[in-house]
């Protein structure tokens, strides 16, 4: 079974804390702006030059000259701020982003992500993710935990050209949470319904599954 | 043109002295804030072996797009290109050069040029196929690449409005890689949706001063929406 789009977005919105200055990735990680909880501000930071992302526009506000970094129309919530590409990734580089979630094809148990490239199939390049992960402290990378065929994404090493290394240490997936360190995956919780088997069978790369392994809960 | 009074009056004019093989950093974020009308220019005259330094590369037939069926474009340095068939097409098949760059660094490559900064070191890449034959150094423990600065033998910028001295204001995320295009071009052609009057614009709110501004001129926009995403009215 495992976690739809939606509920992978739901549960990574649970790490999000009042406060928070956040860069969502295009598709699932977009999706986690409409699970922020109850009760807690964040800002959403669009990488070509805004700081406030808001709503969708309705149809009569729809501007050409607002959009988000998926090209997609948007507005600004209150209190947003614009600025230039430069700005934009000082603060990002700068580390001044609290929490940066984004997709990827593989990532490794040393924390190395594969995200922007498959030779020869897939070439449209890394847009900012490069800089996202080089200049983040808090990443958290949202996949299926493997492809169609089955195939694993958690792997001991990735086989696609990289987008940052050593980088990755949360990664969740539709079948589990998992955190990297020492050089290995640890299993944190599993979704509902998933068993420990079907996670361990369908991660590569070593992973540390402690005697409890906690349902996600939402 | 008199004193500082920037505004040129065709599009003609505007890139007049672009020529074979020259380079080009363009403005603009997918199809927000580019400069349309420039970009259309450079089409008609149909200058070719171009390089061209720009975010994205437009669609099929909007923007960048326009300048890639009949081969203008010989590299372009760009950090995401996946919107655009033809694009595709001439890249596996060689016949278009593509230097895929990271978004940050491709900002402050541009940036840096501008600024008269040759190089400058950067986290991002290191570790991957960017970092390949650059230079590689440590600074508090932590690895960083060397990354060199852009120029360009002209600048195309799309601006909201202008005076005439070609002070620039921006409108929304359409301000974009345009202050830092205006900055690297050796020739930097502006292109707004309004010129007004010298000492009409705050000087406080303007966010590039007109000594990086050579030519102006005041076109008419289609501004092409890439993703057109919407929510019901009354929520």
């Amino acid at each position: 079974m495992g976690l739809s789009r939606e509920q992978i977005a739901q549960r990574v919105a649970q790490e999000l804390q009042d406060g928070y200055y956040v860069n969502l990735g295009i598709g699932i990680p977009t999706l986690v702006a409409n699970y922020v909880p109850k009760g807690i501000e964040v800002m959403l930071q669009s990488e070509n030059g805004l700081l406030g992302m808001g709503q969708f526009p309705t149809e009569e506000e729809i501007d050409a000259d607002l959009i988000n970094a998926g090209k997609q129309t948007v507005t600004m919530a209150t209190g947003a701020s614009i600025f230039d590409s430069a700005e934009s990734f000082a603060m990002v580089r700068g580390g001044h982003v609290d929490l940066t979630v984004l997709g990827a094809f593989e990532v490794d148990v040393n924390g190395n992500i594969a995200s922007y490239m498959i030779p020869g199939k897939l070439i449209k390049g890394m847009g900012g993710a490069m800089d996202l992960v080089a200049g983040a402290d808090n990443i958290i990378v949202t996949m299926t935990h493997a492809s169609k065929h089955g195939e694993s994404k958690l792997l001991t090493n990735c086989s696609l050209p990289l987008t940052g290394k050593g980088c990755i240490k949360k990664v969740l997936t539709d079948l589990a949470f998992i955190e990297i360190k020492n050089g290995k995956f640890h299993l944190i919780e599993r979704a509902p319904g998933v068993t420990v088997e079907e996670i361990i069978k369908l991660t590569q790369g070593e992973l540390v599954v402690p005697a409890v392994v906690p349902e996600m809960q939402f | 043109m008199a004193g500082f009074n920037k505004v040129v009056n065709s599009y003609e004019e505007a890139m007049a002295g672009l020529t074979d093989n020259m380079t080009v950093i363009a403005g603009g974020f997918g199809l927000c804030g580019i400069p349309e009308n420039l970009i259309a220019e450079i089409n008609r005259k149909g200058t070719k072996g171009l390089t061209l330094v720009s975010n994205n590369c437009g669609v099929d037939d909007f923007g960048l797009g326009v300048l890639l069926p009949n081969r203008q474009i010989k590299k372009i340095i760009a950090s995401y290109v996946g919107e655009n068939a033809e694009f595709e097409r001439q890249m596996m098949s060689g016949e278009l050069e593509v230097e895929l760059t990271p978004q940050g660094t491709l900002a402050e490559k541009m940036r840096a040029g501008g600024a008269g900064i040759p190089a400058f070191f950067t986290a991002t890449g290191v570790g991957t196929p960017v970092a390949e034959g650059k230079d590689e150094r440590q600074f508090n423990g932590r690895d960083y690449i060397l990354e060199e600065a852009i120029t360009g033998d002209f600048a195309i910028v799309k601006a909201w409005k202008a005076d005439k001295y070609g002070n620039l204001v921006f409108r929304k995320t359409a301000r974009n890689f345009n202050p830092m295009a205006a900055t690297a071009g050796k020739i930097t052609v502006v292109e707004v949706e309004e010129i007004v009057e010298p000492g009409e614009l705050d000087p406080d709110q303007i966010h590039t001063p007109g000594i990086y501004v050579n030519r102006l001129i005041q076109g008419t926009f289609e501004k092409r929406i890439e993703q057109r995403t919407t929510r019901p009215s009354g929520e």
